[in-house]
C-alpha cells in the first residue's frame, strides 16, 4: 500500500503552483521569477503565497487565477492564493535557470548597477541576441512594468531588458 | 440616479493612510490622461507605467485604510464613492497636466519627496505601511530618476523648453509646502513611530531639487508662501473635474464589476 505523506502532498501542490508561467513572459514560471513565496498545507487545503513584482502589475490577478486552476487540476479543492508584500520582491530572487531562459527568449536578464539613483547612469547591458556590450538605452520604461527598452549598436536589434529592481 | 457618498470614520490611522492613497490615485490618474497623447511613444509608455505603479500603491493603501476603519468600506468604495471634499490628497498632484514640462515638474517635486518618504517609512512600526513602503520605495527611486533626467533635458535644452520648464516650476512651487505639513492627527502617529516626521525630510528634498534645478539651469522661486488645504478636503477646482471622469462608471452604474 502506498501512503501519501504530507510532505509528498505539499510537494505536489508546490509543483502545481510552480508550473504557472508569467502571462507576459511565458518562458518564466512564477518559481523562476521568485514570485511564488510559499505553499502551505492544512489538512487537504492549500494556501499559496505570492508577491507582486511591481505594485500595479496587472499580471498578478491572472497569475492568482492560474494558480487556482493548476491546483484544482492537481486535485486540491478550493485552493487559496494570498498576496504578501513583505519582504518586497527583488530581481535578486530570480533563479539562474530563469535568467538563462530569459536570455534565450531574447530578454536581457537584470544586472545590478552601482546606484539606482544615479542620473544618466552608465549601465552596460549585453545584447541577448549577439552578446555585444555595445548597447544603448532607448526608454527607461518598456512594454511591461518590469522591462526597459534597449538597442544593440552591433547587430542593430532592439531588445527588452528586465530591469534590476 | 444619485449614488450616495460613503461616510468614512477618519481615525488618525485611517486618515493618514487615506491621504497617501489619495495622493497616489490622483497623480496616477493624472498621468494616465497622457496615455495615447504623450509627445513620443517612449514617454507614453513611461507615464503609463508610472501611473500603474501609483495606482498599485493606491490599491494597497485603500485596502489597508478600509481594514483599519473596520466598517463596510473597501478599496473601490473609497476611490469611487467619496466626493471632492472627502478627498485628502495634496493640491500638487491634482494640478492639470498642462504641457509636458508641467507634468514632469509636478512629477519631479512629488517623486523627490516620495523617494525620501517611502525610504523613511520602511521603518514604520506599522507592519503594513512598512511593507507598502518597501515596495513603493523601489518604484519611487525609478520615477525620480526619470523625472530628474527630464528636468535637466528640458531646462538645459532649447530656449522654449527652458522657458516652459521654468514657468512650470514657478507655477507649481507654492504647492510643495503641503508635503511637509503636519497636523495634530498626524502628530500622534509620528510620536507612536507609525508615521515619520516629514519636516525631517525637507532639507534633503530641497537639496535634491536644488541640485537638479541647478544642473538644468533653472531657478527655484524665493517665495516662501505655500498654498495648503488638500489634506483637509479644500481643493482647487480641478479635482472635481478629475473625479467626475474617474468615478463616472460607478456613479452611473452603481456596483458595476467586470
Amino acid at each position: 500500500m502506498v501512503t501519501v505523506t504530507d510532505s509528498d502532498l505539499r510537494q505536489r501542490a508546490w509543483d502545481a503552483a510552480a508550473s504557472v508561467v508569467d502571462p507576459e513572459i511565458p518562458v518564466l514560471t512564477i518559481a523562476d521569477l521568485g514570485v511564488l513565496r510559499d505553499v502551505a498545507l492544512t489538512g487537504d487545503r492549500v494556501e499559496v503565497a505570492i508577491t507582486p513584482t511591481y505594485s500595479g502589475c496587472p499580471a498578478m490577478n491572472m497569475i492568482a487565477l492560474e494558480i487556482e486552476i493548476a491546483l484544482e487540476r492537481a486535485g486540491f479543492r478550493q485552493p487559496k492564493v494570498r498576496t504578501v508584500l513583505s519582504p518586497a520582491w527583488t530581481t535578486g530572487w530570480m533563479t539562474e535557470e530563469g535568467r538563462r531562459k530569459l536570455r534565450d527568449y531574447g530578454i536581457a536578464p537584470p544586472q545590478p548597477s552601482n546606484s539606482r539613483r544615479a542620473l544618466f547612469g552608465e549601465q552596460s547591458v549585453a545584447c541577448p541576441q549577439c552578446r555585444s556590450e555595445d548597447t544603448e538605452l532607448l526608454s527607461e520604461f518598456g512594454s511591461t512594468s518590469c522591462k526597459a527598452l534597449w538597442r544593440c549598436k552591433s547587430c542593430r536589434e532592439p531588445f527588452d531588458y528586465f530591469k534590476c529592481h | 440616479m444619485v449614488v450616495a457618498n460613503i461616510e468614512v470614520s477618519e481615525t488618525p490611522l485611517v486618515l493618514y493612510t487615506l491621504r497617501r492613497a489619495d495622493d497616489a490615485l490622483i497623480l496616477g490618474h493624472r498621468l494616465s490622461e497622457w496615455c495615447g497623447h504623450a509627445p513620443m511613444l517612449e514617454e507614453d509608455m513611461a507615464l503609463s507605467n508610472i501611473a500603474l505603479d501609483l495606482i498599485g500603491q493606491a490599491r494597497e493603501l485603500y485596502g489597508y485604510a478600509a481594514k483599519a476603519e473596520g466598517k463596510d468600506n473597501d478599496e473601490d468604495k473609497l476611490a469611487y464613492l467619496r466626493d471632492v471634499r472627502q478627498y485628502r490628497n495634496l493640491l500638487l498632484v491634482e494640478q492639470p497636466n498642462g504641457d509636458f514640462a508641467q507634468t514632469l515638474v509636478r512629477q519631479f517635486f512629488y517623486s523627490a519627496f516620495a523617494d525620501l518618504y517611502w525610504r523613511a517609512m520602511m521603518n514604520s512600526r506599522d507592519a503594513t505601511l512598512a511593507a507598502v513602503a518597501a515596495k513603493s520605495e523601489k518604484e519611487s527611486a525609478y520615477h525620480l530618476r526619470h523625472s530628474s533626467e527630464w528636468i535637466i533635458r528640458l531646462g538645459d535644452g532649447t530656449e522654449e523648453s527652458h522657458a516652459r520648464a521654468q514657468a512650470a516650476i514657478d507655477r507649481l512651487w507654492a504647492f510643495t509646502g503641503e508635503m511637509f505639513a503636519v497636523d495634530d492627527s498626524e502628530r500622534g502617529l509620528i510620536d507612536a513611530g507609525i508615521a515619520i516626521d516629514p519636516i525631517a525630510l525637507r532639507e534633503r528634498w530641497l537639496k535634491t531639487v536644488t541640485n537638479v534645478a541647478g544642473e538644468a539651469t533653472l531657478v527655484l522661486p524665493q517665495n516662501d508662501w505655500m498654498q495648503q488645504g488638500g489634506r483637509f478636503g479644500r481643493h482647487s477646482e480641478h479635482l472635481g473635474h478629475l473625479l467626475s471622469e474617474l468615478q463616472s462608471m460607478q456613479r452611473t452604474f452603481p456596483g458595476l464589476t467586470w
